[in-house]
């Protein structure tokens, strides 16, 4: 299939004077991974939200699987196919681990799930497979309130995998991880690109070296280039706004 | 449930069976009122304790159901042709036609539990959808109770005024006045409460109900994964505004009478309080803190009747700053608390000093 | 008056009757640097919460200098000058960048020393997009202008302790590379000490003398950040 997934055109999008989004254009193919980097304030996560209809756009389409989404109510946007993962973890305190996974999966919105007690078979055959992906199995029943501030991530996560959408939007999937848990979250996301399509925001060079996937560059709301890391890296325009002495390997030890 | 909830309800229960034995034709006509009332704590545990929304009007939905079988009750008391003597005082000649229907039993029992639910739905769904939330939410609800109660008060040619609605007469041929008609009541009573707690137990293990916390605790989350929340919480206050309806007719059945000054502002901050001291995200816990406040009022007001407005203050002022998670705490079929990790810390914090 | 050593006495915190952190013990003085380390959920975050009074201690003391301040409440353990820059940036949305910055100041309040007027210069020296963004309401802010807004505010109240959760989580490599100038600066003009907790082992060497990796609640090791490389622990790190 040609179409790409998901096509966003010119959009702009305002906060009473202040433009965070500024006459932006991206492509994202299906079944692909895309990062997103720039500078904080660059527009990225209020591009992530502009999709997900959390903000609505002064002007431009976005069109997903050829269906213009643009003015759509955000739990619409998200039956057509689109989750996103919010950067400070969005979670639902005080059920269990177990029942955020519930809520979150996708045939719990029909609404014959709504008398039912247990998921059905098919259901919990899934999230017990997701919680053994996102390394969760053991705290299935603790409430999400008391997960660590990286294990809510892989929930959070958990849940985008569950609704069953298309095109998942992960604003910071690693935050929060140490060093071996990163590597596992960029072949995990890795592994999901085989049914999904990602866009993922982050600020960790090793972890989206690790993805191996295209860069966009967004800079005060515009795209400054686009590319693989490695071009991407060499470009002096993004490593003035953005990456800093990447040449350096080592940071000065004081 | 687990097998000593169930045997702790099961003894609840057994004693409540046996109650017109063992207690005296006083406390038993007491505890049938107050079960009925508690069947309107089922409802604000649903919406107060697992959905998070306060209202602060549940004293309307008490009225309507109250109204609308005292309505059949008072034309049962009457010859064919007459008015109810507030009518006739006010010179009306005929029935207005909105009481005629009134006069079937059917029909009243019918909008005892459709009137209260069709306001909500109603009210509900152009609050909700409107996203109007929390205090405002509240407010809105304390605004609708004022103004039923003004409006009942006022409107005395239609609606009795001050003194409401009194002197009944039989319910499908039974005079409830009597003993044979209030130990029925009773059982009925016990029944619909039972009834309506096995409806709440349900929901609250159903996805429905998981659903409700979900909204309460993430309302965006929960829109960010494709649902739209505004029609569960309207689905949440139209169910407790049922329940409401259905404990004001048990309650006007026994009691005999229905006044404005039971339905408005302040009998539904008393309501609240009931839930509150029993532990609002419990269903046991609103009926034992129902129970246990309106027994205590009972007390209170037979020693010094000017007491208890004091004593209730102080409960409310305790609940929110000690219990806040009522006595309910201790018992069981409850719902997930809201943030667990950040009770601890505030009660060591008051245990610290 | 302003602290000077910070001692952890075999404390222990947790939630209800579970143990989160068992057993914790160091010290922490004007003028060092020290990171602590570990997995997801392996009580980092808990530990400095108990540390500055978030969260009460199920077992064990907490000292300033010699004092033991184990059941002082939090706003006392700040006034005796401890900057801490909680984990999820806790702004406050409705005010503006300069509002959060001024709040900053009324923690000094209690402190002997002159009366500080305005928000420090040096602030923005270090945090240059904050001076660009002094009227914006915080709620607007990107995650790492918030970020950056966290450590300025507790920075603000000059204090002699700063305690950072996760400092660079969601910052852009540029302004990472700045936070860590500003730590080594302010570490060496005003003797600040700084206890770090960071997932990002290169930064943390960068910034710290000495590392503690947590584990399972407890310390599982301890040393010198000039004597070992951060691939000798990253072992630890993982399961």
């Amino acid at each position: 299939m040609n179409q790409p997934l998901l096509q966003i055109e010119h959009l702009t999008v305002r906060f009473d004077a202040f433009t965070a989004i500024d006459d932006l254009s991206l492509t994202v193919p299906a079944r692909s991974v895309r990062v997103l980097i720039g500078p904080n304030g660059a527009g990225k996560s209020t591009l992530l939200d502009a999709i997900i209809g959390r903000v609505r756009p002064a002007a431009g389409r976005i069109v997903f699987k050829g269906r213009d989404l643009t003015h759509l109510p955000e739990h619409r946007i998200v039956r057509a196919g689109i989750c996103r993962k919010f950067q400070a973890p969005g979670l639902l305190d005080s059920l269990t681990v177990h029942d955020n996974l519930v809520v979150a999966e996708a045939r719990s919105r029909r609404w014959p799930a709504l008398l039912r007690t247990q998921p059905t078979a098919a259901q919990a055959g899934r999230i017990d497979g997701i919680l053994a992906t996102v390394g969760l199995t053991a705290e299935r029943h603790r409430p999400a309130g008391r997960l660590a501030h990286g294990q809510k991530q892989w929930l959070e996560i958990g849940m985008v995998v569950a609704s069953g959408a298309e095109l998942l939007l992960l604003d910071e999937p690693a935050a929060g991880m140490s060093l071996g848990e990163r590597e596992q979250t960029a072949d995990l996301l890795q592994r999901l690109a085989d049914r999904h399509s990602l866009l993922v925001i982050d600020h960790d060079m090793a972890f989206v070296e690790r993805l191996g996937a295209p860069v966009s560059v967004l800079h005060a709301g515009r795209l400054l280039k686009e590319g693989s890391l490695q071009d991407v890296r060499q470009d002096p325009q993004v490593r003035a706004v953005y990456l800093g002495r990447v040449d350096e390997c080592e940071y000065d030890y004081a | 449930m687990r097998r000593a909830e169930l045997t702790a309800h099961a003894i609840a229960l057994g004693l409540l069976v046996l109650a017109p034995w063992w207690l005296s034709p006083y406390d038993l006509s007491l505890l049938g009122r107050f079960l009925a009332m508690s069947i309107l704590a089922l409802g604000l545990t649903i919406v107060w304790g697992w959905s998070g929304l306060l209202s602060l009007g549940q004293g309307v939905f008490f009225g309507l159901g109250a109204y609308a079988l005292a309505m059949n009750l008072k034309l049962a008391a009457l010859a064919p042709g007459d008015l109810p003597d507030f009518m006739v005082w006010s010179g009306f000649s005929r029935l207005p036609w909105w009481w005629a229907p009134f006069r079937h039993p059917v029909v009243a029992l019918a909008a005892v539990v459709l009137v209260p639910a069709a306001v909500a739905a109603a009210f509900g769904w152009l609050v909700f959808h409107r996203r109007v939330r929390g205090v405002y939410f509240a407010l809105l609800t304390q605004a609708l109770a004022l103004a039923f109660s003004t409006f009942l008060v006022s409107q005395q040619a239609y609606t009795g005024g001050f003194s409401g609605l009194t002197n009944f007469g039989p319910l499908f041929g039974v005079q409830l006045a009597d003993q044979k008609g209030q130990t029925a009541l009773y059982g009925v009573t016990l029944v619909l409460l039972t009834a309506s707690y096995a409806l709440a137990t349900w929901l609250s293990k159903s996805h429905f109900g998981r659903l409700l916390v979900a909204i309460r605790d993430g309302e965006n989350r929960v829109r960010f994964l494709g649902y739209n929340a505004a029609p569960y919480k309207v689905a949440a206050f139209t169910l407790a505004a049922a329940f409401a309806g259905l404990a004001g007719a048990l309650y006007v059945a026994q009691v005999g009478v229905i006044s404005p000054d039971m339905v408005g502002v302040v009998p539904s901050i008393e309501m609240l309080i009931w839930v509150a001291v029993g532990g609002r995200e419990s269903l046991a816990g609103a009926v034992l803190g129902c129970l246990l406040v309106n027994f205590g009022k009972d007390w209170v007001s037979s020693a010094m009747p000017s007491l208890w407005l004091f004593v209730m203050g102080g409960l409310f002022v305790l609940v929110v700053t000690v219990l806040p998670r009522g006595i309910g705490q201790l018992v069981s079929v409850r719902v997930p608390r809201r943030r667990p990790a950040e009770v601890a810390p505030a009660a060591q914090e008051l245990a610290g000093q | 008056m302003s602290v000077n050593t910070i001692t952890l006495d075999r404390v222990s915190a947790g939630y209800g009757l579970g143990r989160v952190v068992s057993d914790v013990s160091f010290t922490i003085a004007a003028g060092e640097a020290a990171t602590i380390l570990g997995r997801n959920g392996v009580g980092k975050t808990t530990l400095l919460r108990t540390l500055v009074g978030l969260h009460p201690a199920a077992g064990g003391r907490v000292l300033f200098d010699e004092e033991d301040v184990t059941r002082h409440r939090a706003f006392d353990r700040a006034r005796r000058g401890i900057g801490y820059v909680p984990q999820g940036r806790g702004i406050f949305q409705h005010l503006t960048v300069a509002q959060n910055l001024e709040l900053g100041l009324t923690a000094c309040a209690g402190r002997p020393g002159p009366r500080r007027r305005g928000i420090p210069d040096h602030i923005f020296d270090v945090f240059p997009v904050l001076d660009r963004l002094r009227h914006r309401k915080a709620g607007l802010l990107s995650g790492g202008e918030a970020q950056q807004l966290s450590i300025g505010r507790a920075l603000v109240t000059e204090p002699t302790i700063l305690i950072l959760d996760e400092p660079t989580e969601g910052i852009q490599p540029s302004v990472v590379q700045q936070i860590q100038a500003a730590l080594v600066d302010i570490r060496r003009e005003w003797h600040v000490a700084v206890l770090l907790v960071e997932q990002y082992l290169d930064f943390a060497w960068s910034v710290a003398d000495r590392f503690y990796v947590l584990r399972g609640g407890r310390i599982a090791g301890q040393g010198r950040t000039s004597e070992q490389r951060p691939e000798t622990v990253a072992h630890l790190l993982n399961v």
